[in-house]
């Protein structure tokens, strides 16, 4: 089987101002051809002002087994909620 | 909570299974089949028609029949994309494709011998395959859902595209109006077709549907797609080719006549008009694409 180069994730900014939204991926030689490959297939009908290649090496992800211990530390922190506070009867508007 | 009750009860709740969630080993392989026989048929299917961009009768016909196969392409890259979530590469997968231990739709076994073919494709191959992804968008595998997704975004122009041929054939000259009839004619039946043996006989069906893989049986889609079809034919004047086919007043649905399975597992098994023609070409193309392939690497360690 042939080396068919490198593995490319892809995101992609609809409009200024939004996020970059992951789409899928692509394969090349490089990151101007990942660039080339990326508009090719999946802006075919102007669906974005801004593209992102990155390498698939490069992404370290945190492993959804693990959720639990990991986002652990945000489970006892209501006070980061809005709701955490009482407000007095009959105010508005906050 | 055991790993597989884990799945099933994501399954049962309707929430996506990702590439780095535990699935059953059987669940994967039959994603990597599925869905790598679903790339190819995208690749394969730009054969057909890439067979009359040449020859297109207008230039406005050439740039949409141009434009659809390059979406075609596009959509083998989803698609391919996708599969490589379940760990398998692109290049294992199209080497079982060229190696025919890997299958594509049957459909594109068929030759398209007139310009009409290339609107019986649009209208009832596409037809038949958007019937069947709208269906898949709501399949339970993430990455699979989300190509389906912008898949049949796209895939809307090419249904009507195909259908505006067969219409301006169908109206045009008594000549035309034959080339028509005679596309729907050598088309219908393998359409319908592309949707699968009848429930009853399909071996990994109750598998698909217990997963979550496939959303609705082969005999729902197939009976939708023509339900739909069947006023789209009579609308421009074609007869489907199916002495059998009637309203039913108390299923609300048509009744078609007995497809010839014989022939089906005749092309599934690869002795079909084109499938020697279609798998060569493929090997033929990557072959020829290679100095390509090397270039882009030398240039690529060249600038690192």
């Amino acid at each position: 089987m042939d080396n068919q180069g490198d593995v490319w994730e892809v995101f992609i900014q609809s409009k200024p101002g939004l996020t970059h939204k992951h789409v899928g991926n692509i394969q090349a030689m490089g990151k101007e051809m990942a660039l080339q490959n990326a508009r090719d297939t999946y802006t075919r009908r102007k669906e974005g002002t801004c593209i992102w290649v990155v390498k698939f090496d490069d992404i370290f992800s945190s492993v959804p087994e693990e959720n639990g211990s990991f986002f652990d530390p945000s489970d006892d922190k209501i006070y980061r909620e809005a709701t955490h506070y009482v407000m007095p009867e009959g105010s508005k508007h906050i | 909570m055991s790993d597989l009750d884990k799945f099933l009860e994501k399954i049962k709740n309707n929430v996506k299974i990702e590439p780095k969630d535990w699935m059953p080993d059987g669940y994967r392989k039959h994603l990597q089949r599925q869905m790598s026989q679903h790339a190819h048929s995208e690749i394969i299917g730009m054969q057909p028609e890439g067979n009359w961009i040449t020859r297109a009768p207008s230039l406005r016909a050439k740039v949409i029949l141009l434009a659809k196969v390059q979406d075609e392409a596009g959509h083998g890259q989803y698609l391919y994309s996708a599969a490589e979530t379940l760990g398998k590469s692109r290049a294992t997968y199209i080497n079982e494709l060229q190696t025919r231990k890997a299958k594509y739709s049957s459909i594109f076994n068929y030759p398209t011998l007139s310009w009409a073919d290339m609107g019986a494709v649009g209208w009832l191959v596409d037809g038949a395959a958007i019937v069947n992804q709208v269906s898949l968008q709501k399949t339970s595998y993430g990455p699979y859902a989300r190509a389906m997704v912008r898949i049949c975004k796209e895939e809307s122009f090419h249904q009507r595209q195909g259908y505006e041929i067969m219409s301006k054939m169908a109206l045009g000259s008594a000549e035309q109006k034959e080339m028509a009839q005679d596309a729907l004619n050598r088309f219908w039946w393998p359409s319908i077709m592309m949707f699968g043996p009848h429930d009853a006989d399909s071996a990994r069906s109750s598998d698909a549907m217990k997963w979550g893989i496939k959303i609705e049986s082969n005999d729902y889609l197939r009976q939708s797609f023509i339900d739909k079809t069947v006023a789209q034919a009579e609308l421009i004047g074609l007869t489907i080719p199916d002495p059998d086919l009637k309203w039913n007043e108390d299923r609300q649905s048509y009744d078609f006549g007995e497809m010839d399975w014989d022939e089906f597992w005749n092309v599934v098994k690869g002795k079909g008009p084109c499938n020697d023609q279609r798998i060569e070409h493929h090997i033929k193309a990557h072959e020829e694409g290679s100095w390509v392939r090397d270039a882009a690497i030398a240039y690529a360690e060249k600038n690192n």
